[in-house]
């Protein structure tokens, strides 16, 4: 199975100034879980996202679009980075989970780790003709059953 | 870590450590079943310690240790039996047993060993797909070892009975403790001369995931899932910059790509959609990335058209499929040059007759026409319906419809498959009508 790891912060972090030593070796360690991921075969992709004050949301309303541009001032936690591993079952995510480091993250952080719909989940409720006929804009996404 | 772990948290964890617990021990005691054995009482351990103490930090290197400790325990044991044997024995003449020596020698090098996982994965991997075993052999095998699965998966994955496969995979350990294997990582030249044998594996898991394009069972499908994270793990475990790296890079492409294309290649009614006619919005565009990075990496290391291997070719073969938005856009030039290279480096009678289809795709049905009169008296292709379907493909393409007609009909008597037939017989109906 397919899930996506969500690295979710709750306090912001301050990429401005030069990396200290030991955000340094913290970020060498993110990369040794990393390589750790790869070699057992389970990373599949991931990134590192910039935080809120680049970000832009975009609200849907009926037929209105209103664009509201980060830091937005309710957010409690920032997701900060995302991966997508093929597992054999959420334990095994959840034991891979609980090996990352957390040293690079300032304060309390978590990880979510969501599953991908596949084509076993949607076949309970979907015909096999409903599940072949192309849905509008599919195109490009990341895998969904 | 906290206390109070679960058996499901616990057991997920040793999954995780279990094959090169396995290769590793396996190296240790050269022989796969006790590996097995003490990787088992290692999880044993673990399930009554973890729940009160939690996971340790470094869980592999716990298992190992309490592995090890174990093994000490059964040496030492054989030891002492083996000792009470020799005492007998001298008083016989000219019996040498020599027993004790070797165990302390076992012992002596576990205690030299310290507790770094390496390359235990790849030695195991390298072993379980040893030339002397036959590639079913090795493919079952190598799912028990390395891939984890228990037996009576493997015999549904691959459609056959638990006895079966369970007597294949105790064959094979036999045949490994008797030629002496070490579980080694080969190196250098011989590590580029094996290689191939675990490609053909992989490959062949693969294959047999993919073959099954209807199932109501899961686990073949998951065949192809269980390959691809072979071929990953083989691929991150490979040394970046040597030049057989680009094939086993290849072959990870090949199965990526391949993959991305599972949800689009069956219609509703079960029906193989071909290449050509899939709807391309339903492929797997993060696999397709995955694929052409991989190739991309393969390429760099010197698996150029010129000089690369099978996998890299038929991964290079895929990706111009795989970069085409519609089938219109697809580079056919590129695909026939391909298919000229791959005849060269794997010969077969099907790579001709694909080879034949790229070309009348890529420079007219009269260059396709050429190239399967080359081929038309193969012996494997006789009776091979996709080659009369090719030449009326070609025919009808060229205008010459009643010749086009009768390749049709010829085709349509050969295939075994229904939906293929009425496919034919449409195209037979279809000369007629252009009359």
């Amino acid at each position: 199975m397919r899930v996506m790891v969500f690295t979710k912060a709750t306090e912001d972090m301050d990429m401005s100034a030069p990396p200290t030593p030991e955000q340094l070796e913290a970020f060498a360690a993110m990369d040794r879980f990393t390589e750790e991921l790869v070699k057992a075969g389970v990373f599949i992709a991931a990134a590192g996202l910039k935080n809120d004050a680049q970000a832009k949301r975009v609200v849907f309303e009926g037929s209105s679009r209103t664009v509201i541009d980060g830091p937005f001032a309710e957010t409690r936690e920032l997701v900060v980075g995302f991966s997508i591993w093929e597992v054999k079952d959420m334990d095994e995510a959840l034991a891979w989970a609980k090996r990352a480091p957390n040293d690079a993250m300032p304060g309390k952080s978590e990880m979510e780790i969501r599953p991908f719909y596949e084509a076993a989940d949607l076949a309970e409720f979907m015909t096999p003709e409903e599940l072949a006929a192309p849905r509008e804009g599919e195109r490009g996404k990341l895998g969904v059953a | 870590m906290t206390p109070g772990e679960t058996h499901q948290t616990i057991e997920a964890t040793f999954r995780i450590e279990r094959a090169r617990l396995i290769g590793g021990l396996a190296r240790m005691m050269r022989s796969v079943d006790l590996a097995e054995e003490l990787a088992q009482d290692a999880l044993v351990v673990a399930l009554s310690e973890w729940p009160r103490t939690g996971v340790p930090d470094n869980p592999g290197a716990w298992l190992m240790a309490t592995a090890k400790r174990r093994a000490i325990d059964a040496l030492r044991h054989d030891k002492m039996r083996r000792r009470k044997h020799e005492e007998i024995a001298r008083t016989l003449p000219e019996t040498s047993y020599g027993g004790t020596q070797a165990i302390e020698a076992a012992m002596a090098a576990m205690a030299a060993m310290d507790d770094d996982l390496g390359d235990e994965l790849l030695g195991l991997l390298f072993t379980a797909c040893h030339p002397i075993l036959s590639p079913d052999a090795r493919a079952a095998l190598t799912l028990r070892v390395v891939g984890g699965l228990a037996t009576d998966e493997i015999a549904r994955a691959f459609l056959s009975s638990e006895a079966t496969i369970a007597q294949r995979i105790v064959r094979a350990k036999k045949a490994i403790a008797k030629a002496g294997l070490t579980f080694e990582v080969p190196r250098g030249a011989e590590r580029a001369a094996r290689l191939p044998s675990v490609l053909e594996v992989i490959y062949l898991i693969f294959n047999e995931g993919y073959a099954a394009s209807a199932g109501d069972d899961l686990v073949r499908p998951g065949l192809c899932l269980e390959a691809q994270r072979l071929g990953r793990i083989l691929a991150g475990l490979m040394p970046e910059d040597a030049p057989e790296t680009a094939e086993v890079l290849g072959l990870l492409a090949l199965m990526e790509i391949q993959a991305s294309r599972i949800r689009a290649r069956t219609g509703p009614d079960g029906a193989v959609i071909p290449l050509t006619e899939q709807d391309r919005a339903r492929w797997d565009y993060l696999l397709i990335r995955r694929g052409l990075d991989a190739l991309a990496r393969a390429e760099a290391l010197g698996g150029k058209v010129g000089e690369a291997g099978p996998y890299v070719l038929q991964a290079a073969l895929a990706a111009c499929h795989a970069r085409a938005r519609q089938a219109a856009d697809t580079d056919w030039p590129r695909i026939a040059a391909l298919y000229d290279r791959l005849r060269v480096v794997a010969p077969s009678p099907v790579v001709d007759l694909n080879r034949a289809i790229a070309h009348s795709m890529a420079f007219g049905p009269e260059a396709g026409l050429r190239l399967l009169d080359e081929i038309a008296d193969a012996a494997a292709l006789r009776n091979y319906a996709p080659l009369p379907a090719a030449r009326g493909d070609f025919l009808f393409r060229a205008g010459r419809l009643t010749e086009a007609r009768s390749e049709f009909k010829a085709a349509a008597t050969l295939t075994r498959n229904e939906r293929e037939r009425a496919f034919l017989l449409a195209r037979v109906d279809a000369c007629d009508c252009e009359h």
